[in-house]
C-alpha cells in the first residue's frame, strides 16, 4: 500500500504493477509452499530434480523475455540455467556442505536458479544492445577475416561482465551495506550469529560461481544467433 | 576477369535490393556508381561474403565465391567500409591486429605511409583521430593484411574536399606501388573517372552498364 501510494504521489505510474507484484508474488508463494510441503514429504529425490527442472524451464522463459535483442535465446539460456544449477548443486552436494535431501537441495537450487536467471538475463540484455550499436565495428572486424568469435568478443565479455557485477558487488558489501536473505532468516529463526554467517558464505560462494557458469554459457551460446555458418552478421542492412 | 557476377539478386524484406545484375570486374581498378539506394555497397559485400546473394552466382578468379572459405577470403580480398570502425585501441594495435589474421609479419610505418599517415601515428588512440585519419587508418589496417584486392566503399563520402584529394591521391600511389586491385564504390562520377579504368553503373539494384571508364563516362 505504501508503495503504491509513493508511486501514486510521485506519478511513477507503477500502482499496477506493483498490485500485480503483491498478489503475483503471494499466490505463487503460497502455491510454492504448498508444492515444496509435498515434496518434503514424499522425500524422493526425483520430485526434486521434477520441481528444478521446473523452475529452469520457467526461468530461462522469464529471462528470454529480458533479452528480445537476442535471436533464439531461449535454447541458450535454458542450457545455462541447467547447468549452472546442476554444477553447483553437484558441487556442495559433492562437497558434503548439504545432505542430497529435499529439503536442502529445494531452497538452495531455487535460490541458485534465481541467482542464474537474473544474471543471465542482464548479461543477454546487454549482448542485444551491444551487437546493435556495434554492427559496424563487428562488420568491419569480419571483413578483415576475423572469426565471428573474435569479432564478437569484446561485446560478449562486456555483457558476462554486467551480468555478473551486481552480485560481485553485493558480495563485496555482504555485512557492511545489508544483510543476506539467508542470514537473515536464520537469524529471526534463532540460530547463533555463527552458523548463519557460515551458511550464508557457503551459499554466497555458491550463488557466485553459478552466476559465473549462467552468464558465461549464456552469452557464449547467445552470441552464435547473431552469425550466419558463413561468418556473416546477420539481419544486413542493405546500401 | 578478376570477379564475374551473373543474375545476381539479393532480397532484403520486401525489397529486391540487387536485382538480377550481370557485370564483369576486371583487374585494375573499378568504380561502383549510382545513386544512393542503388544497392552498390551491397554489391561491394557480396564480394568478400560478408553476404551471400539469394540468386545467382559470383566468380572470383573463375572459380564461384561461395567455393571460397569465407575467412580466407577475406584476408585477400580486404573491404574497408564506408565508415571508419576500428578496434579499441592505438593504431598499432589494429594494424597488428589485422596483420595476425591474415599470418603476416607486421610493418606498420610502410603501411601508414601508403595510407598516406605518418609514422608517429602508430601509437595514437584511435578514439583521438579524426574522421580522415580514422578513414586513412582503416586503409592501412586492410593493407596490413596485404591484400590482393582492395574493396573500398565510399572512401571519401565523410571527407572535406582537402581530405578527399589526399585520400584520391593516396590510392592513386596505392595501385602505382602494389599490385593491387581496387573495387570502389562511390556516388561521385568524377570521383570515378579520376580513380577507376572500369566502371560499374547500377540503378534501383540492377546494373546499367558495365565497361571501360573511357567509353561509359565519355
Amino acid at each position: 500500500m505504501l508503495a503504491a501510494a509513493i508511486s501514486y504521489w510521485q506519478k511513477a505510474d507503477l500502482e499496477r504493477d506493483i498490485g500485480i507484484a503483491t498478489v503475483r508474488s503471494f499466490v505463487q508463494l503460497t502455491a510454492v509452499g504448498y508444492a515444496i510441503k509435498l515434496i518434503f514429504e514424499a522425500d524422493t529425490l526425483w520430485l526434486v530434480f521434477a520441481l528444478l527442472a521446473v523452475m529452469v524451464v520457467f526461468g530461462a522463459l522469464t529471462a528470454r523475455s529480458r533479452a528480445k535483442k537476442v535471436p533464439g535465446a531461449f535454447w541458450p539460456l535454458l542450457i545455462a540455467l541447467a547447468l549452472a544449477g546442476a554444477t553447483t548443486l553437484g558441487l556442495v552436494v559433492a562437497l558434503g556442505v548439504f545432505e542430497p535431501t529435499a529439503r536442502y537441495l529445494v531452497p538452495v537450487g531455487g535460490m541458485v536458479i534465481g541467482n542464474a536467471m537474473t544474471a543471465s538475463a542482464v548479461a543477454l540484455n546487454r549482448l542485444g544492445d551491444e551487437m546493435a550499436d556495434s554492427r559496424a565495428k563487428i562488420e568491419a572486424t569480419l571483413a578483415l577475416g576475423a572469426t565471428a568469435q573474435q569479432a564478437a568478443a569484446p561485446f560478449v565479455r562486456r555483457a558476462l561482465r554486467s551480468g555478473m557485477i551486481t552480485l560481485v558487488d553485493s558480495t563485496k558489501t555482504t555485512g557492511l551495506i545489508f544483510f543476506p536473505g539467508t542470514m537473515v532468516g536464520m537469524l529471526l529463526a534463532g540460530a547463533s550469529p555463527t552458523d548463519a554467517v557460515r551458511l550464508q558464505l557457503v551459499l554466497l560462494y555458491a550463488l557466485l560461481g553459478s552466476v559465473a557458469i549462467a552468464g558465461l554459457v549464456a552469452t557464449a551460446l547467445a552470441y552464435r544467433n547473431f552469425f550466419t555458418s558463413a561468418q556473416q552478421l546477420r539481419e544486413l542492412e542493405s546500401g | 576477369m578478376l570477379f564475374e557476377l551473373s543474375e545476381v539478386s539479393l532480397i532484403r524484406g520486401d525489397r529486391r535490393v540487387l536485382d538480377s545484375v550481370s557485370a564483369a570486374i576486371p583487374a585494375g581498378a573499378t568504380a561502383i556508381v549510382g545513386p544512393s539506394g542503388a544497392g552498390k555497397s551491397t554489391l561491394l559485400r557480396l564480394l568478400n561474403r560478408l553476404a551471400d546473394p539469394d540468386a545467382g552466382t559470383i566468380t572470383y578468379r573463375g572459380r564461384p565465391l561461395a567455393e571460397y572459405e569465407p575467412l580466407a577470403l577475406r584476408r585477400e580480398v580486404s573491404l574497408v567500409p564506408q565508415l571508419p570502425a576500428l578496434l579499441e585501441g592505438t593504431v598499432e594495435s589494429n594494424l597488428a591486429y589485422a596483420a595476425g589474421l591474415a599470418g603476416k609479419e607486421l610493418a606498420a610505418e610502410g603501411c601508414l605511409r601508403l595510407a598516406g599517415l605518418d609514422p608517429d601515428f602508430a601509437l595514437r588512440d584511435v578514439a583521438k583521430l579524426s574522421v580522415g585519419e580514422q578513414q586513412r587508418a582503416m586503409l592501412a589496417r586492410a593493407l596490413a593484411q596485404e591484400p590482393v584486392v582492395l574493396l573500398l566503399d565510399e572512401p571519401t563520402s565523410a571527407l572535406d574536399h582537402s581530405a578527399r584529394d589526399a585520400i584520391e591521391a593516396t590510392l592513386a600511389e596505392l595501385r602505382r606501388e602494389l599490385e593491387i586491385s581496387i573495387v570502389l564504390v562511390s556516388h561521385d562520377p568524377e570521383q570515378a573517372r579520376r580513380l577507376g579504368d572500369w566502371v560499374v553503373r547500377l540503378e534501383q539494384g540492377r546494373a546499367i552498364e558495365a565497361g571501360p571508364i573511357e567509353e561509359m563516362m565519355a
